[in-house]
């Protein structure tokens, strides 16, 4: 099983059709719709909101996304009249960008905080919002350094760093982002891909970085070495597009 | 179910005859609430409002509520369901945390009541993220609270009739204010001069809680001259 989702919107379309779009991305995760009133008018539905709980939670857990004022306060009643049960969560975050970004993350495996904070950091910069094609050199991740026999190199400060060469004919556009940050949304690191959040799908694509683009990678954390190792696994393998 | 009242506490039956007044109040003033959302809001507050009241009526006829807490859960769970706007969960977190405050008492007296209003409140201030000032049910609901704390508690009636008028005093206090919550924010200085529909709704719901208490009341017995 995987987190599910449980999209809440005023407008049954619009949630039925987020719905739509996430599951582009995770053919596996549950997501349920709760969109409109029980009468199919404009609103919410706190028993829409409830079926909507109970079919998504397969055991571990249950990420919500709403759009609207009302449809916050409608879910956080929801909750409440469950008792807030620890394995249902609210996500405070941009709802299309937070359902596809949470539906990669719970695709990938990822546990329920994981997949919150995937929703919730969809449309946060970066952490060095160096943007496009980023120019700054990462220290000590020269290309030269990089060129080692485990391609990454590990910085005096424990950080594990490598530069990869996109080679796959269209580079990093939405489904090698997807997969490349799905994948790394089930690692406890912290990485920076071109100034990028590398958990972050929608940051990866905003990248626009298409073949021959250099990617400065950087990592933290305890599995810093097997996120960059899966990273140039990934690169190296032309996302399985060659 | 004829309502029934010691004088110095409230039961099920007052709870009942608080939602069947509340349903017949709002009725009564669906389109004016309707207008003054019309003003600063998306026009539907009477509408909706109204729906969700229906909707209790309804459940009050097919099963009387044993206790005045399983009343307030029941109103809870029917407004968040059937009013749709804001003022589902706003209401409905009042209701709840009433129910919640008040438990299985089949009685309530006047230092209950004091906390189930307090707690509705405090929800609706949880819930809806907004302070006194702001335009808004707070604005009518922390008077009332004020009040009811204040109140002479020997009886429920004074208690919920205090609550009642300073509930009115502040609905109609919210219109200067300026808007920071909710869609009337998004006019700024153009929300002032118009009533908060939410504080005018709390003010009308708040005086049939005082009314089916003083009509519960043995004639004398709490001085509200019902």
């Amino acid at each position: 099983m995987s987190v599910g989702l449980v999209i809440v919107s005023h407008s049954a379309q619009l949630a039925a059709g987020v719905v739509e779009l996430a599951a582009q991305m995770a053919r596996d995760v549950v997501l349920v719709p709760a969109g409109g009133t029980d009468d199919g008018g404009i609103g919410t539905s706190l028993d829409k909101v409830m079926s909507a709980l109970g079919q998504a939670d397969g055991g571990d857990g249950v990420v919500v996304l709403t759009d609207l004022g009302s449809a916050v306060m409608t879910a956080e009643s929801a909750l409440e009249f469950m008792g807030n049960p620890e394995k249902i969560v609210l996500a405070d975050a941009p709802l299309v960008e937070g359902a596809v970004a949470a539906a990669v993350a719970a695709q990938s495996g990822a546990a329920l905080a994981v997949v919150q904070k995937a929703a919730e950091a969809a449309l946060s910069p970066g952490p060095a919002s160096a943007g496009q094609g980023a120019s700054g050199v990462i220290p000590g991740a020269a290309p030269g350094a990089a060129a080692g026999g485990t391609g990454s190199t590990v910085r005096p400060d424990g950080a594990v760093t490598a530069v990869l060469t996109l080679i796959n004919p269209i580079g990093l556009h939405a489904r090698p982002a997807a997969a490349l940050a799905g994948a790394l949304g089930a690692l406890d690191v912290d990485i920076d891909i071109n100034g990028a959040d590398g958990q972050s799908v929608f940051l990866l694509m905003a990248l626009g970085a298409g073949q021959g683009t250099e990617l400065h990678v950087t990592a933290t954390g305890p599995d810093a070495q097997r996120a960059v190792d899966l990273v140039r696994a990934e690169v190296e393998n032309g996302f399985g597009e060659l | 179910m004829t309502a029934t009242g010691t004088g110095t506490t409230v039961d099920a039956a007052w709870a009942i005859d608080w939602l069947r007044r509340s349903a017949a109040v709002v009725a009564e003033h669906r389109v004016a609430l309707s207008e003054l959302d019309r003003a600063i809001g998306d026009g539907d507050h009477g509408e909706n409002l109204d729906r969700g009241f229906t909707a209790i009526l309804a459940k009050l006829d097919e099963e009387a509520p044993p206790t005045p807490g399983a009343a307030f859960k029941m109103a809870a769970m029917t407004l968040i369901s059937k009013v749709g706007g804001a003022a589902g969960p706003l209401y409905g977190t009042a209701f709840l945390r009433a129910g919640t405050a008040v438990g299985d008492a089949a009685a309530l007296d006047s230092a209950l009541l004091v906390a189930a209003l307090t707690a509705a409140r405090d929800g609706v201030v949880a819930r809806g993220k907004a302070e006194s000032g702001d335009k808004t049910m707070i604005d009518a609901w922390t008077p009332a609270v004020d009040a009811a704390a204040a109140a002479d508690r020997s009886a429920p009636a004074a208690v919920l009739a205090a609550a009642a008028e300073a509930a009115e005093a502040g609905a109609v206090a919210t219109d200067p204010l300026i808007a920071r919550k909710g869609r009337a924010s998004y006019l700024g200085e153009r929300s002032m001069g118009h009533r908060d529909p939410g504080a005018a709704s709390s003010a009308l719901i708040l005086r049939a809680a005082a009314d089916a208490a003083a009509a519960a009341a043995p004639a004398g017995a709490s001085g509200t001259g019902a």
